[in-house]
């Protein structure tokens, strides 16, 4: 846990990728050359020999003071439905995700669409460590140190129109890089939504890493969005393309079963999942069950955008 | 073609057998104590225990079908202890459930039964296992005579059937395992009952099957 005390990194000395990953293929090559003399070939480690992508990350106001959960955990105990629906799937499977070359497209009610290279949207804004807490419609939470920037910071350079009232996001949906894609589990691709006004919150990240590095590929890879107030599922992974919309957008979920998982799916004690109580919750590594915060925790921030709303009908 | 133990080697057969069925609570205990079952391990050991309770459901259902049509009346001396072990995997799950789940909050279990219809379903499955344990032994057998033992006891096809539903509710949205289950109890029912229409009530007896 205590991996993401980094110390403070000026950017100019982050290696840029092009080297670190010269120098990455250069260690395999030398490793594999070294158990090839069968040297011990196992006190290699080309892990420590780079600098993590975000090591200097600034460290952002918005992060909680709870302790994270282990990176082991956070990187093996996901769901991610496009590489299978068991809990382990993703970190078994997503290898075959492919994250680089990678486009986003940003479009729909706007006046500059445009396709993003991932290498433009690593650039794009100062990228920040974030802790959010992550609490799961299932029940289970963690603490996860994310790496990313506000999804307005990507969102208003697109110059959303008045029509633009909502932001649907879409998940790659490659079979031949996601093998859950095959079973017609959910009506792929997988589609998430805010409405704008959510999109546009400083909470809502675009997320480019945890942990200080770039995404694992069974969390999202390369770019995928985080909204700490609501349920995971609401926080789209892998995306291609953001839309702005006038109508709500048909979310995965909803659409697959509408009454239990609603548009908003804002975290909430006090309405239950028609199955089970959303009232406590497993913090990943710990034994009991604590209570589920109202917008988990995040109501200061974000209870004044549902003013007015009942939030038991828009659950 | 049948294979025919003598009583000793039966005797061996069910000490293995005995053995075997230990090993997926063994294989719970240890990955327990060496940290082994993933992030979450309580929600793994709910569904280990869950899913063995269905497994060892299904394998004592199997064993008559089995007995007739490899011609090995032998396979019904194991039926009893295999029963017992399905009830031994439902108590882990409850046990798990009320400990390790709901921390013997019992007004709040008392909710969860009456308002989420999968835990009622899978709690009504659990008490109904009960008496069939109770009515395992030689003694019970004698005690409620060979007909009404044997009706009470085809109460597992009952228990079986809603065991699977607590199953399908539970999952988000990925019912495979659950209907792999719901077609295997389906099929060993209709292989019952197609069996049962061309027998004599004597091979049916419990006192003969069990007995030892």
């Amino acid at each position: 846990m205590s991996s993401h005390h980094s110390p403070i990194v000026l950017s100019s000395e982050i290696t840029p990728r092009s080297m670190f990953e010269g120098r990455r293929a250069f260690l395999r090559d030398a490793g594999f050359a070294l158990a090839l003399a069968g040297v011990g070939a196992a006190a290699l480690r080309p892990g420590d020999a780079h600098a993590k992508a975000f090591d200097g990350a600034r460290k952002s106001p918005f992060s909680v003071n709870e302790p994270a959960t282990p990176f082991k955990d956070v990187t093996t105990y996901n769901n991610f439905y496009e590489f299978g629906t068991g809990k382990d799937d993703p970190a078994e499977r997503a290898h075959t995700l492919k994250p680089r070359p990678w486009t986003l497209s940003v479009e729909g009610e706007c006046a500059k669409p445009k396709r993003w290279d991932l290498d433009e949207l690593l650039k794009l804004a100062a990228v920040e460590e974030r802790i959010y807490r992550m609490r799961c419609v299932e029940g289970w939470s963690m603490v996860i140190p994310w790496n990313g920037y506000p999804l307005a910071e990507l969102l208003k350079r697109a110059e959303p129109n008045a029509r633009a009232k909502y932001v649907e996001f879409t998940t790659l949906a490659d079979p031949a890089q996601m093998p859950g894609i095959r079973t017609a589990v959910l009506d792929w691709p997988y589609v998430e939504g805010l409405r704008i006004d959510e999109a546009m919150h400083p909470l809502t990240l675009l997320t480019l890493g945890l942990y200080g590095d770039l995404l694992p590929n069974q969390n999202g890879a390369p770019v995928r969005v985080v909204v700490p107030w609501k349920y995971g599922f609401k926080s789209a992974k892998s995306i291609v393309r953001i839309r702005f919309t006038e109508q709500e957008p048909r979310t995965a979920w909803n659409k697959a079963i509408p009454r239990e998982y609603g548009f908003y799916s804002n975290v909430n004690p006090a309405v239950d999942h028609p199955r089970w109580s959303q009232a406590r919750e497993r913090r990943i590594g710990e034994f009991g069950k604590r209570a589920t915060l109202p917008f988990n925790g995040y109501g200061e921030q974000v209870a004044g955008l549902y003013a007015g709303m009942d939030l038991r009908k828009f659950f | 073609m049948a294979f025919h133990p003598t009583p000793r080697q039966v005797d061996f057969i069910k000490a293995m057998v005995f053995a075997a069925c230990l090993l997926p609570t063994a294989r719970l205990v240890w990955g327990f104590t060496t940290d082994s079952l993933g992030a979450n391990p309580i929600e793994y050991i709910t569904r280990a225990t869950g899913w063995w309770t269905l497994a060892f459901l299904a394998i004592t259902l199997a064993v008559t079908p089995a007995r007739r049509w490899l011609s090995m009346p032998w396979l019904l001396r194991l039926r009893r202890m295999l029963g017992l072990f399905a009830f031994f995997h439902a108590c882990q799950h409850f046990t798990t459930y009320v400990w390790l789940d709901q921390f013997f909050d019992w007004p709040g279990m008392l909710v969860d039964i009456a308002k989420r219809p999968f835990v009622t379903v899978g709690f009504a499955a659990f008490v109904l296992l009960v008496p069939l344990a109770v009515t395992s032994t030689n003694a019970m057998v004698r005690r409620l005579g060979a007909r009404r033992w044997q009706r009470l006891h085809r109460l597992v096809y009952g228990i079986a059937i809603l065991g699977v539903i607590h199953f399908w509710w539970l999952v988000k949205k990925d019912v495979t395992e659950p209907a792999i289950f719901a077609a295997v109890i389906a099929s060993l029912l209709v292989a019952r009952l197609l069996g049962r229409s061309g027998t004599s009530g004597a091979s049916r007896s419990p006192t003969r099957g069990v007995a030892g």
